[in-house]
């Protein structure tokens, strides 16, 4: 119980001064980590333990990424896993065990140690890159891609431990058996996930107990976790695989929101373990060797990664980004490591000194990030001070993916002109070509928004797509920029609510108008007379609109506490309803208007 | 008299800000008691007038000012639109349409031409009053009165001191007419 309440406090104090710094949450978790670790104020003993249990937490998000994907787009990953993945391992294993044999590791150690270093930290990379809204990016999926590689390959590199200690004992029958119980498990899971899951959740529906449906979604992610192990192989990649194969069900978005809470509370808890592990004795014992360490580790594999990245065709922009989301150590390192020394393949100051370098590196990767955007971002404004002097854009458009471009691309053919702000740099570098004057980077801080001008601008269009981002977008702007008007995309009715709520009065949703077009085209196929099918959606729209607003009041009270993604559903379910009723009376008073 | 002492006025001009006279007769109006001004055009840029909005206006007036450019001799297209969806038969004509029997009706219209170009020997070969009476139609058939229509002709061309001193006699005309209501 204290020590529950050990980390909950940690993480409530260290995580929110951490994210308020920019530092990104896996960074704030790390370091609340290190402050109640033995190093820090040694309020939790048991670290290995801890991390044991927080593995859960990189399982449960490798699960709630696999629901976000379905088979076929699986499928289409293919290459980008099995040629990325082991082009990755290849070049990075190849120069790490390299530079340990420099070191003067024989070269057992410097195989198995220099293959784990080259795993990358899946916790790590996927919760930077879902918080910088980066995964769904080409660059984000071949970066995924290579984790998931990664997460294959790291069994059969924990397995050629003890082949390496024991000088090479035949695999054998012994391997063959492993093989088809490995096989036998990875069947287990598809015929749970594919045949046994959806009834079993019905029935567990049916009994309309909700919680009960909670326990039973953990209870399989954790059963296939167990599974998986049982068979000796890992954990997350089984949680995958089911989520994988339930991507497709009607239950996934009851499933993601059921799961959320405890994901992001265990991947918490995980960073921070590792946080812990940093022995902050052997820092203060030998500084220069421990930075010599982590610096020369983390250059020599971003290194090999940027060259990595070059034949994966990540974009030339977008190659030290994609270096340093994936430089650091992983927490397979950490297994390997101990293992290794257990076997008596690794001395033990070795295995603490590496094991140190890839906390430290886990650590760094938010930094360094920090520091990638502050320089590209010095770039943009560089290269704005070199146009320099043209008059100043009336409007700022914040986002410039497929909503933006068409909102932008009528003004300019207009002549009005606009700031741009975005966060791929790829289409940065278009737009620039094309005159556009684009600023890189996350349209919600507050110098971007004032570089761009958002103090004299007459207009800004809020179309990130990312709802989260969005809404601190305009957070920030009614704060700072209380008589800036803004005009914002919604991607859904919660979405169009919580604008509403903050004052926004200017909303379109995004697929409203033309869904609403779809629907006339549909009445027109129907043989309703073209223009009559347009007074239809144009009351449609009213009506819709109507409702939305008399809905607003209790947006507030009820729905507003529930999961963002339940609330949208329940939300549309609701609005059904309150259209059919609106439509019947109105068209009862309205008389002519109705036929 | 009897009836609400209410005003609306119906403006329909496709640009009214590029619309001089349109300004400065409508800027004539501001601060009138119990008078409400729906611009069409800015409400309706899409044409898709909210027929059961616009006749709870209506129902709120004694008076009801259509107020237009004319364009083709005629209203402009948004106005017509509005008469077709507004007054429909069963609320303004027709068995139980009696919505708007027994309000007053107010065209104020601006035209190009002037009291020249509308007569026989002139470019519309015609006097102005010939124009008007599709318009004074749709008012009684919906059995509303017609009252002396308000025309400022050669709207673009005439001087400013000109078009203020309409504007006020506009003003004057409304102020008379709600004077006359209570």
């Amino acid at each position: 119980m204290t020590e529950a309440i050990v980390f909950l406090a940690a993480a409530v104090i260290v995580v929110p001064i951490a994210a308020r710094l920019k530092l990104g949450s896996v960074l704030g978790y790390l370091l609340a980590g290190a402050a109640i670790g033995p190093w820090g104020l040694a309020l939790i003993g048991d670290v290995s333990h801890t991390l044991h249990l927080a593995e859960l937490g990189v399982v449960l998000m490798l699960f709630v990424i696999g629901l976000e994907l379905d088979p076929a787009r699986l499928a289409g990953m293919r290459r980008e896993v099995f040629g990325g993945g082991s082009l990755q391992l290849a070049a990075c294993g190849a120069v790490l065990v390299g530079a340990l044999l420099a070191f003067g590791l024989p070269w057992q150690a410097a195989l198995v140690a220099g293959l784990a270093l080259a795993l990358s930290s899946t916790a790590t990379a996927v919760q930077t890159m879902v918080e910088r809204n980066e995964l769904a990016t080409p660059t984000g999926r071949t970066a995924f891609a290579i984790l998931l590689f990664q997460d294959i390959a790291a069994i059969p590199l924990i397995a050629l431990v003890p082949l390496l200690a024991a000088g090479g004992a035949a695999p054998g029958e012994a391997g063959w058996e492993r093989f088809a119980l490995a096989f036998a498990a990875v069947a287990g899971v598809v015929v749970i996930g594919r045949y046994l899951t959806r009834p079993a959740m019905r029935l567990v529906a049916r009994t309309g107990v909700r919680e009960l449906f909670t326990a039973f979604a953990l209870l399989l992610v954790v059963g296939i976790a167990q599974l998986m192990t049982a068979a000796g192989l890992s954990m997350a990649l089984g949680a995958f695989l089911a989520g994988v194969l339930l991507a497709g069900s009607e239950y996934r978005h009851a499933l993601e929101s059921d799961i959320e809470p405890f994901k992001g509370l265990l991947l918490g808890l995980f960073f921070i373990a590792v946080g812990m592990t940093i022995d902050f004795g052997l820092v203060a014992s030998r500084p220069g060797l421990v930075l010599a360490l982590v610096a020369g580790f983390l250059a020599v594999k971003a290194a090999a990664l940027w060259a990595v990245a070059r034949a994966l065709g990540v974009t030339a922009r977008q190659r030290v980004l994609f270096a340093i989301l994936l430089a650091q150590g992983g927490e397979f390192a950490f297994v390997v490591f101990a293992s290794a020394r257990g076997a008596g393949l690794l001395a033990r100051e070795w295995e603490a000194l590496l094991t140190l370098a890839v906390a430290l590196s886990m650590a760094l990767t938010p930094l360094v990030l920090l520091a990638h955007d502050r320089w590209l971002c010095r770039r943009a404004e560089g290269a704005r001070a070199a146009d320099a002097i043209d008059e100043e854009a009336p409007v700022i458009i914040a986002g410039f993916g497929r909503f933006g471009q068409i909102v932008g691309r009528l003004l300019f053919a207009n002549g009005v002109r606009a700031v741009v702000l975005d966060h791929d740099p790829d289409q940065i570098e278009m737009l620039r070509r094309f005159g556009y004057k684009v600023f890189y980077g996350d349209a919600t801080r507050l110098d971007l928004l004032r570089a761009a001008g958002a103090d004299r601008a007459r207009l800004l269009v809020d179309a990130i797509d990312d709802v989260d981002a969005s809404l601190a977008l305009v957070d920030r702007a009614r704060a700072s920029f209380p008589g800036l008007p803004i005009l914002a995309r919604a991607r859904n009715v919660s979405h169009y609510f919580e604008l509403r709520l903050r004052g926004v009065t200017v909303i379109e949703r995004e697929t409203f108008e033309s869904a609403l077009r779809a629907g006339r085209a549909a009445l027109e196929a129907l043989g309703v007379d073209a223009f009559r099918a347009r007074e239809m959606a144009d009351a449609f729209r009213r009506h819709n609109l109507a409702t939305l607003e008399a809905t607003l009041p209790h947006y507030q009270d009820e729905t507003r506490m529930l999961n963002a993604v339940k609330a949208g559903r329940e939300e549309l379910e609701r609005l059904f309803a309150k259209d059919r009723e609106r439509f019947e009376r109105e068209r009862a008073r309205g008389g002519e208007e109705w036929r | 008299m009897d009836g609400p002492a209410s005003i609306l006025v119906v403006h329909a001009h496709p640009y009214p800000g590029a619309s001089r006279a349109g300004r400065v007769l409508l800027a004539a109006l501001e601060g009138l008691p119990e008078t409400e001004l729906r611009e069409l055009y800015s409400r309706y840029p899409d044409f898709d007038v909210d027929a059961l909005a616009e006749r709870e206006a209506l129902g709120r007036a004694g008076l009801v000012v259509w107020m237009h450019p004319l364009h083709w001799y005629g209203v402009p297209s948004l106005l017509a639109r509005w008469f077709e969806t507004v007054l429909a038969k069963g609320w303004a004509y027709g068995e139980g349409g009696t919505a708007l029997a027994g309000k007053d009706c107010l065209w104020a219209v601006t035209t190009g031409g002037d009291t020249v170009a509308y007569s026989p020997a002139g470019r519309h070969h015609r006097p102005f009053a010939d124009f008007a009476p599709p318009v004074e139609g749709i008012a009684r058939y919906c059995g509303m009165n017609w009252l002396e229509p308000f025309v400022v002709h050669g709207a673009h061309a005439i001087p400013d001191v000109a078009l203020a001193a309409q504007a006020h006699a506009l003003r004057a005309r409304l102020e008379a007419w709600q004077a006359g209501r209570r």
